[in-house]
């Protein structure tokens, strides 16, 4: 091709698909859906979604990466892989979503209310305190996160729950106080840390 | 003994569909002498199945017995049914074959009167209609077989029915002691037409072929509105034989699809295409299609047999692969689930019938070809050098239509006159 055609069709070229395929784990995969539709048919939440899975291809392809990114339909994936297992091109389409609801958290895009969202959040925070989960701070900033008045009713309304599971030695009450932890936390947060460093930096640029 | 003449300058043809029997009426017509060995104990393979043919909504009939007639007439032209290759060794220009011939019970003394059929009870599937009702142990397989021949099914064998069979034929026809036999014969070039064979629908387990009586394929529809077929042309619902109005088509049910075929088989869509003829035919206005596809393919001078189509008003094209088939609880009727492409609207729409348009697959699996061969990633054997003096034809080689697998064996047939020629001009 000509200087000029290649110039002409790079002015065509959709950068948010570049910047999909750049940034997005299993983002390369995206230009293979052939909109067939057997994802969405396929996926046993998929009314609740504002746009199916095969839709937030198609808005890729289209460069509407506001209306993708801001989108809390990949949050309401529950990796049951019925999608993945019935594409007929093989997409890992439960990944792309996980990818890209990664993608726009870290953008600052993803919908804050969401609370597939919430809850990755106070799971990643309670994780990072003691580099161990810690169930019962876990379940009890769950039950709070809407507010004191909630999280008592929250938590007498599972009180019967916790009571059976601390019989049964699923939940620990004295978690409550410190609970278990790695031996170097420091080190541990500074590792993570540095790997958030690094993919800041892998990050392309598209804008 | 069923006895072969045959040289290195005889061809053999494998499998005696439109394929089969196109490539060894065009060399037999030059004048070679040809062997053409079919399984069935008949000739025309699949096509003899089929109602109409697209695109000119004719009788496969017609053709059928066009070929049929070239055939008899030909004396160059040796037919061996109810026969397979089981073993070609050799090479270009001096191959041997090994034949197995199963035993049909019935000599060449029948005239098809149908006596044997009327004194027989026995029962069996009949397999000429994919299962679909049943025969007698004594069948003509199709109103047009050739050769014209009864056969004895030999599960009736050693029954009473098999005698009464002997005893009803007054044309002492009826040879239960015939004999599986296994010939040799030479030929200098090998023409493979073993055709096709639709993909397994159940294996699709989110469409329920195996579950739900009213998920057929549509192979099994060609039979259905075939007035000669096991409804007697009516297009009903096998679960409970009402009226079939309401026709489903789900398009590359198996196909296109890295978890099944990953091939396009090209003539599905037109098969579609054309069934809604069938449930337009039937019903009049009354009958409605609704096409669920991912793309129409109508390659070249098909597209106006789709326009056509799309002008019915009684046909409806969802853009769409269906994700499931579930079953209604109140009406027991299949519901199709999924999401359209044109709008991205969810759907669970109810049908009388749902037809499953499953692709091709090559019906001789890679591991029993007795011969090397090469063969692609879907089976289709590939047009190579390595393969000698063998040449595939017809749905061997790809998935065709009738057209295209008649031109792709009339070169099959040029192919092995070349190499036969080769081997007239050192033996002299
Ligand atoms: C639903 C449907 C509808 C169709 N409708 C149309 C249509 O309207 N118009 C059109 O043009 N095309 C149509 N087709 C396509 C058409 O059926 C094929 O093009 C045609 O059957 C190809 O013929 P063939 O001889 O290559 O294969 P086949 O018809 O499969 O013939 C192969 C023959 O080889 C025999 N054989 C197999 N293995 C062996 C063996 N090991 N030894 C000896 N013999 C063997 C078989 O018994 C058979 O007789 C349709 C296909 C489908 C699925």
């Amino acid at each position: 091709m000509s200087d000029l055609n290649t110039a002409m069709t790079a002015k065509y070229r959709n950068n948010f698909l570049k910047e999909v395929e750049a940034n997005v784990e299993e983002g390369e995969w995206v230009k293979m859906c052939m909109q067939c539709g057997v994802c969405s048919g396929s996926c046993p939440l998929g009314k609740h979604w504002e746009h199916p899975p095969q839709e937030i291809f198609m808005m890729i392809r289209a460069g509407k990466r506001d209306d993708v990114l801001k989108s809390d339909s990949m949050w309401m994936c529950t990796s049951c892989y019925n999608c993945i297992v019935r594409c007929p091109r093989e997409l890992p389409i439960t990944h792309i979503m996980h990818g890209l609801a990664n993608y726009a958290k870290r953008m600052g895009l993803a919908p804050k209310s969401q609370p597939t969202n919430q809850f990755s959040q106070l799971f990643w925070d309670n994780m990072m305190k003691k580099g161990r989960v810690n169930e019962l701070k876990l379940g009890l900033s769950l039950y709070f996160k809407d507010g004191f008045g909630d999280g008592v009713k929250n938590a007498m309304a599972n009180q019967q729950l916790g009571m059976n599971m601390m019989k049964a030695k699923r939940m620990a009450p004295m978690e409550i106080i410190g609970g278990h932890s790695l031996k170097d936390v420091s080190g541990f947060q500074k590792m993570i840390k540095k790997a958030h460093e690094i993919e800041d930096q892998n990050i392309q640029d598209f804008s | 003994m069923t006895e072969v003449i045959a040289t290195n300058q005889t061809i053999l043809v494998v499998g005696g569909g439109i394929s089969g029997m196109t490539a060894a009426l065009e060399a037999a017509e030059t004048g070679k002498q040809v062997v053409l060995v079919e399984k069935r104990p008949y000739v025309g393979g699949r096509v003899t199945q089929l109602y109409k043919y697209f695109p000119k909504l004719c009788f496969p009939t017609c053709g059928l017995e066009i070929n049929q007639r070239r055939a008899k007439m030909n004396p160059n032209l040796t037919i061996l049914t109810l026969a397979e290759v089981t073993d070609l060794k050799g090479s270009a220009g001096d191959y041997t074959a090994s034949v197995k011939i199963s035993p049909r019970y019935v000599n060449d003394n029948c005239t098809a009167c149908g006596d044997c059929e009327k004194a027989v009870e026995a029962e069996f599937d009949d397999d000429y209609n994919y299962g679909m009702g049943q025969r007698k142990g004594a069948y003509l397989p199709h109103s047009m077989a050739h050769p014209l021949r009864y056969v004895i099914d030999p599960q009736m064998l050693g029954s009473e029915d098999a005698q009464k069979a002997k005893d009803a034929c007054k044309y002492d026809a009826v040879d239960l002691d015939m004999q599986e036999e296994t010939i040799e014969f030479k030929a200098g070039a090998v023409i493979w037409a073993t055709g096709w064979r639709p993909y397994d629908a159940a294996k699709i387990q989110p469409y329920g072929y195996d579950r739900y009586a009213d998920v057929i394929t549509n192979v099994e529809f060609e039979r259905m509105a075939d007035p000669k077929g096991p409804t007697g042309g009516k297009l009903v619902r096998p679960s409970d034989g009402k009226e079939a109005k309401n026709v489903a088509f789900i398009q590359c049910a198996g196909s296109r699809d890295r978890n099944h075929l990953y091939h396009c088989s090209r003539i599905c869509c037109m098969a579609t295409l054309k069934q809604t003829h069938y449930v337009q035919e039937a019903w009049g206005d009354e009958g409605k299609s609704s096409v669920y596809y991912i793309d129409i393919r109508a390659i070249d001078r098909f597209e106006d047999f789709y326009r056509k189509v799309q002008e019915n008003a009684n046909v409806s094209f969802i853009k769409s692969k269906v994700a499931s088939i579930t079953q209604s609880k109140d009406s027991g009727k299949p519901v199709l689930n999924g999401v359209d492409t044109e709008g991205y609207n969810r759907y669970a729409n109810e049908h009388d019938l749902v037809v499953l348009a499953v692709g091709m697959e090559p019906s001789v699996d890679p591991e029993s070809f007795p011969v090397e061969i090469q063969l692609n990633r879907e089976g289709f054997i590939e047009p190579a050098t390595d393969n000698g003096g063998v040449f595939a034809a017809g749905c061997a080689s790809d998935a065709l239509d009738v057209n295209r697998s008649a031109q792709h064996a009339t070169g099959a047939a040029l192919r092995a006159v070349q190499v036969v020629n080769r081997v007239a001009g050192t033996e002299g």
